[in-house]
């Protein structure tokens, strides 16, 4: 066992306890802020109302944004499930050449700086495609969240695929079951709710992502997050950003708290 | 027989049942296209306009050859300061990381109970999934003049840093932090029972065998959050430009220069990308890359 003295464990739990405050304090203060009456964001928060929630609710930009920010994250998602499943499925049952070489582009566009990934579209759509005749528009920001999103789904669906016991798709195959058959029967039944969670995190990172959409929104639309975006670059609006930057800590967690549960319940299985 | 009559009605299954190369060449097709041909084309046009210039008189992008751009990141010595002031902060976050994911690891994994070690690793994993820009609207509200920080220090007479290079790393590794405390913290609770054992049966405490033991052994572990933290530090600005008061980094030059002028942020792109690549190729050379 690893034995500490009294002095050492305290000490780790003084860490522990600083690292927690770091990571929540500023969080709950951008709450609280949210029902701060003033238009200017402080602590402590002089007093306390919903003005700015009724504000927000009513803001035509607000809602258009939200719009947006779904429609992408939606879009994303339904490309980052099949490119991503598909991924998984070779990754998972095939040795081949190259095969770390796939996987490392399959973890790229994350692991590449979002200014990076954002300005190469940028590059490509502003420089290449139009000059060509050929305007992506919103389409283009759609493109570029599901490029980034596909690891989500990749990483869920492979960690399940791994541990599948192969000999189950083999015996519904020496049935008679074709492919198409066993994947619906066999296979999908065992990895669904891994797809499911995986879709779900890939639609919570697409809804968060600012660097890459500040490049490849077209102009004039804005994502939640790009709204939050230009409201901080001019701070006499802050209490109602605060709101927007709620609903947004919220909308987030949903899909990542569901995705949890879907998890688990797959593993206590 | 039910199965042989079966079989020709299939012959799509069949054909590929006997292919495992087709099978594999039909899955990969569609992933590979889409990130081949969307993504990694766009990165080499990326490097091919970085080679271009803009016309000085309308200031239009001319497809041409010129070093001029890559020969600026060193010469001009506000590119070349920022390039090593963005290193210096994206290492700077990756070992303020380090620093406090090895303790907080140790507890969770060898001294809390159960039900608090659970409790610790959704607290650590849920402010991943508040947003970044929230979380960076966050920091910006503990550290602005009238925040938290400095009414907390008020009675100790202290007021805070301001906006500059220190809470712009404090924010980053704020930001990041996630990425480094899960990867550690799953090393060291893999780590076998028994090690401990012999550890202490050999003599040594609890630091000892910290240092000698647990670190090596969870390096991979270290190395692979590493990659977050240091690539995600390394790409940033909008850090800088919201808590780093007039601080600026790699990213601020690419994004101020996309519009005006986009061969100089072609250009200096490919330093974070040079930064990334190397790292990833060492990286994987550990086998961390395994774990992400």
């Amino acid at each position: 066992m690893l034995r500490f003295s009294r002095t050492s464990r305290w000490s780790l739990m003084a860490i522990v306890a600083v690292v927690l405050i770091f990571m929540y304090a500023p969080l709950s203060v951008l709450i609280l802020n949210a029902f701060n009456e003033r238009q200017i964001s402080a602590w402590p928060i002089p007093e306390w109302s919903f003005k700015w929630w009724a504000v927000a609710f009513e803001s035509e930009p607000i809602r258009a944004a939200l719009l947006n920010s779904a429609i992408v994250a939606l879009g994303a998602m339904t490309i980052a499930m099949l490119l991503g499943s598909l991924v998984a499925f070779a990754l998972s049952k095939y040795e081949f050449f190259g095969k770390g070489t796939v996987n490392l582009l399959v973890v790229l566009p994350i692991a590449l700086p979002g200014v990076v990934t954002g300005v190469a579209f940028s590059n490509t759509y502003s420089n290449f495609l139009t000059p060509a005749g050929f305007q992506i528009g919103y389409f283009g920001m759609i493109v570029a969240h599901a490029t980034f999103c596909i690891v989500m789904v990749f990483n869920n669906v492979f960690a399940r695929l791994k541990r599948m016991n192969p000999s189950l798709q083999e015996a519904s195959m020496d049935l008679g079951e074709g492919l198409w058959g066993t994947f619906r029967l066999v296979t999908f039944p065992q990895f669904r709710t891994a797809f499911a969670a995986g879709a779900l995190l890939a639609f919570a990172l697409s809804f968060d992502e600012v660097v890459v959409t500040i490049f490849t929104a077209p102009p004039g639309v804005d994502t939640l997050p790009l709204w939050i975006l230009k409201e901080m670059a001019r701070p006499n609006q802050a209490s109602v950003v605060n709101v927007v930057a709620t609903v947004v800590i919220v909308l987030s967690l949903i899909p990542v708290y569901v995705s949890q549960r879907l998890s688990r319940t797959e593993n206590e299985k | 027989m039910s199965a042989i009559q079966k079989a020709p009605n299939r012959p799509l299954s069949t054909y590929l049942h006997k292919r495992p190369n087709t099978r594999l060449v039909a899955l990969l097709a569609l992933p590979m296209t889409w990130l081949v041909g969307v993504y990694i084309i766009s990165l080499t046009l990326l490097l091919v306009t970085a080679f271009w210039f803009i016309d000085p008189f309308t200031s239009k992008v001319i497809p041409g050859f010129t070093l001029e751009n890559f020969v600026n990141i060193f010469t001009v010595p506000a590119y070349f300061a920022t390039s090593m002031r963005t290193l210096g902060i994206a290492i700077a976050v990756t070992v303020v990381c380090i620093l406090f994911a090895i303790p907080l690891g140790i507890f969770m994994a060898k001294i809390a109970r159960p039900w608090v070690r659970n409790l610790l690793a959704v607290a650590i994993t849920l402010p991943l999934w508040a947003g970044y820009l929230v979380k960076l609207l966050a920091m910006r509200l503990t550290f602005t003049e009238e925040g938290l920080f400095n009414w907390l220090m008020a009675p100790f007479g202290i007021s805070g840093p301001g906006f500059g290079i220190p809470v712009t790393i404090l924010t980053l590794a704020y930001l990041w932090f996630p990425y480094m405390a899960l990867p550690v913290f799953t090393a060291i609770r893999q780590l076998p029972l028994n090690l401990f054992d012999a550890s202490a049966d050999l003599g040594a405490k609890g630091w000892p065998t910290v240092f000698r033991m647990v670190l090596p052994l969870i390096t991979p572990a270290i190395i692979a959050g590493s990659v977050f933290t240091f690539s995600l530090s390394l790409g940033d600005y909008l850090a800088a430009r919201f808590v780093g008061g007039s601080t600026q980094m790699i990213g601020s030059i690419i994004a101020s220069n996309i519009n005006l002028n986009p061969p100089v942020a072609a250009a200096f792109s490919m330093v974070p990308i040079a930064f990334v690549v190397m790292y990833l190729m060492v990286a994987r050379r550990t086998g961390s890359l395994e774990r992400m």
